[in-house]
């Protein structure tokens, strides 16, 4: 059976017709998500109006340089990604796998870098409860804010990595043709959790230091 | 009168088409239970569905049962305060989350938008099918919820008392809710890719029957609403199990920041449990007075506003919250510019009823109870719109009364309409009709008698969400009770009849109401392709008499189906 054939699936008559229900499909989920992420940056920025002094003092607290380097990381990843999902639409079987697979190391190296930064906020006090060590009562909205858009992002990062872990593997093992939308679509939803992070990084690791 | 009643035949009508088209109905296709629970047929998941949604709207009105019982005297007799409050909660948020929201799309949605525009299945039937997994998982979390004890925060969840002081299962019930919300976006997105991608040949957006038009727009606002929800519901969560301080007012949270966020997608919310019924009625108002739907392009303006508007209005539920006078204002003018469409769309349906050619079977019995008990529901919403008015009854029976009137007034009896409208499409069978008529009929007085003295008793000033009461009340508190045993039977004897017509109903034509629809011009049941050939389209829906003339008034006009074959 050709690639083409193999990659077609109900109701659709035409892969053409397919794939562009498949990005579709995403960018509409994408539009989903911009709302989830929206209406938290949001919340933080109401908070950051509100406290403003607190917010500074706390931002200056974040690990900039983990930050930083994670930004790099993810952005490159992303472009591996490209990369990856064009290739498999052209055909090229070798330097898809390879786009793919330095997607998902970048990926994991982001999340192994997050949590050496986490431990390192742990162990330095910085989560809100008996041992934050820092004083303003609103630094520790920020802090709530600083766990639960990283934590956040960071679930996004693992579904990210698991979808596109299992569209590597079978497309290695030959059983998902290259021709299938899956790579494009996982392609978009990848630079989502991108992009987000895009936001998040001026928010909580620039905003306290300008 | 007597000769247009429905069934006669009719001069110039084409000879029932008889026999299956495509094969086997899709209840025969495949056999055993794999083929049911790992089906992607839409018809299918439908029907799954079905079963899902029965047994929350069971488990939901025993919750309404247990009120009810508990109110019929001022005294706390069955329930203790706290036993009350965790009642209410779990009929709310059951209701509201695992009824009411899925209702009419994934059961109807689901097994008809294909049919309606002539696709063979969703966009993406495995989402489908994923979709209803993730329903009754979530399920099954909120059940456990309940059985370990159950949450008493009303289904508003409000902080600080649901992250700082609620002694119960709430990380459970929100993460239930937000489940229940991937479920939702999962079946917004199939629908939308469907309809803007799996329309047949001719279907152009201006010829799609308005019930495709409101599980559009219903779906816009699930897939843009619906991730609000989530993320206030896991800021809670986070709150609870993680101890992040976002709300806490100690530390200079803004518990009124989750006011915000929740009605910025429960307003919505109430257009998604809403919109769905619109579409419903506009079938089955067009079939039953036989003509041609009273501006066609009015109705899909007024279902897009709606969808957008419903975004801007949110603060009228926060009127005493503290927050501006001039937000107040805003959002009560804004609530009065929403109020418009809905106007819009009551006043169509009566100009479609003007010089139609009425007839009374069931679906269009609940049809008119629905537009009637709408009409009041939505004008008190305007009451509510108002500042002034909305200070002296908030948060009294007047606003329980308000939503009931849309929700079930509106919303459930639409739904039991398109139930016994489609049900000879989904079974094959033709319901009993004299004990639908009976239970349409009964539905609308038993729910008049039920919420209809909420409405007084809120404006005498009875407070909502509370166990005991002062004497004055109990007259309108046992009317209600009453009722509420009437409006049970209603709900009750479909069940019966429906379940009683699967084996001894007579048997349905392809076409049993002589509609318009492409979803009429296949076997009943379908086949599991739907369509033995694509349907081709050329016309607008609704050609239930010429275009220029309006229907005869002696005889019935031959009804024109949308779509032929190529
Ligand atoms: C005609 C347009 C409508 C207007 C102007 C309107 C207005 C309002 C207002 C101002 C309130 C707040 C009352 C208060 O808490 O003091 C309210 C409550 C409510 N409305 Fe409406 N409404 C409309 C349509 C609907 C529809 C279509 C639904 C449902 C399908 C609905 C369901 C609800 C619910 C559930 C509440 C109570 C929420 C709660 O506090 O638990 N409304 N409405
Ligand atoms: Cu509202």
């Amino acid at each position: 059976m050709s690639g083409e054939a193999e990659a077609l699936r109900e109701p659709w008559a035409s892969l053409r017709r397919q794939r562009e229900a498949a990005s579709f499909g995403m960018w509409l989920f994408l539009g989903s998500e911009a709302l989830l992420f929206g209406g938290l940056i949001l919340a933080f920025s109401v908070n950051r109006l509100l406290h403003p002094d607190a917010f500074a003092g706390a931002g200056h607290e974040t690990n900039v340089v983990y930050g930083t380097v994670n930004t790099v990381v993810l952005l490159t990843s992303s472009l591996a990604m490209a990369v990856g999902a064009e290739a498999a639409r052209a055909g090229l079987r070798e330097l898809a796998l390879l786009g793919l697979s330095l997607t998902l190391a970048l990926a994991v190296a982001f999340l192994v870098i997050k949590g050496f930064e986490w431990s390192a906020d742990i162990d330095e006090g910085l989560f809100p409860g008996q041992a934050f060590k820092l004083a303003p009562p609103a630094a520790g909205i920020f802090f709530a804010f600083y766990w639960f858009m990283t934590g956040l992002h960071g679930l996004h990062v693992t579904a990210g990595i698991s979808v596109i872990a299992w569209i590597t593997w079978q497309a290695w093992r030959g059983e998902r043709p290259l021709e299938s939308p899956a790579f494009e679509a996982a392609a978009l939803y990848w630079h989502l959790v991108d992009i987000v992070w895009v936001f998040l990084y001026p928010l909580l690791y620039l905003g306290g230091r300008s | 009168m007597s000769d247009i009643a429905a069934g006669q035949p009719v001069p110039g009508e084409a000879h029932p088409r008889q026999g299956l088209r495509g094969g086997p109905s899709y209840l025969t296709a495949e056999h055993g239970l794999a083929a049911w629970f790992l089906t992607t047929d839409h018809k299918r998941i439908a029907l799954l569905y079905a079963a899902a949604l029965t047994v929350f709207f069971f488990i939901g009105g025993a919750g309404a049962v247990a009120i009810r019982m508990e109110l019929f005297t001022p005294a706390a007799d069955l329930l203790s305060a706290d036993g009350y409050n965790r009642m209410f909660t779990l009929h709310g948020t059951v209701m509201v989350w695992f009824f009411l929201v899925p209702s009419i799309p994934n059961t109807f949605g689901n097994f008809l938008l294909p049919l309606m525009i002539g696709a063979k299945d969703l966009a993406f039937p495995r989402l489908n099918l994923f979709s209803w997994y993730l329903f009754v998982g979530a399920g099954a979390l909120l059940v456990g919820a309940l059985v370990a004890g159950g949450v008493d925060t009303g289904w508003t969840f409000y902080t600080p008392f649901s992250t700082g002081y609620s002694q119960s299962y709430v990380m459970a019930a929100a993460l239930a809710v937000v489940l229940a919300g991937f479920s939702s976006i999962a079946t917004g997105v199939n629908f939308i890719a469907t309809v803007h991608l799996l329309r047949t040949p001719g279907m152009t957006w201006f010829r799609l029957p308005l019930l495709v038009w409101a599980l559009y727009g219903t779906s816009l606002v699930i897939v843009l609403a619906t991730p609000v929800l989530t993320l206030v519901l896991l800021l809670i969560v986070a709150e609870r199990a993680f101890g992040l301080p976002i709300f806490d007012p100690a530390l200079g949270g803004d518990p009124l920041l989750f006011q915000h966020l929740f009605w910025f997608y429960s307003h919505p919310a109430v257009y998604i449990m809403i919109l769905p019924s619109f579409g419903v009625i506009s079938e089955l108002v067009t079939c039953f007075s036989r003509r041609q739907v009273f501006g066609y392009t009015f109705m899909v303006y007024a279902i897009l506003w709606i969808a957008v508007v419903g975004f801007l209005v949110w603060g009228h539920h926060m009127f005493v919250s503290g927050q501006s006078l001039f937000a107040s204002l805003v959002f009560s003018f804004l609530s009065f510019v929403i109020a418009v469409p809905s106007a819009i769309k009551v006043f169509n349906w009566t100009f479609t009823l003007y010089r139609g050619q009425i007839t009374f079977e069931a679906p269009m019995l609940y049809a008119l109870g629905f537009i009637g008990l709408f009409t009041l529901g939505g004008l008190t919403g305007l009451f509510l719109a108002s500042v002034p008015i909305d200070v002296h009854v908030t948060d009294t029976y007047f606003v329980v009364a308000h939503f009931h009137f849309i929700m079930v007034g509106g919303a459930v009896s639409a739904f039991y309409g398109g139930l016994h409208f489609w049900w000879p499409k989904v079974t094959g069978r033709l319901y009993p009709e004299a004990w639908a008529r009976f239970a349409a009929v009964l539905m609308f007085f038993g729910f008049s008698f039920t919420f209809f003295p909420q409405f007084v008793m809120g404006f005498l000033g009875m407070p909502r969400r509370y166990q005991v009461y002062p004497p004055e009340f109990q007259i309108w508190h046992v009317l209600s009770s009453s009722g509420a045993v009437l409006l049970a039977a209603a709900y009750l004897l479909p069940m019966g009849y429906l379940a009683w017509s699967l084996i001894w109903g007579e048997r349905a034509g392809e076409d049993p109401w002589q509609a318009t629809g492409l979803e009429w011009r296949t076997s009943s049941p379908p086949p599991r392709d739907n369509f033995r050939a694509v349907p081709v389209v050329d016309t607008g829906p609704y050609f239930y008499h010429p275009d220029k003339e309006g229907p005869r008034h002696d005889r019935r006009e031959a009804h024109q189906n949308q779509g032929h074959e190529t």
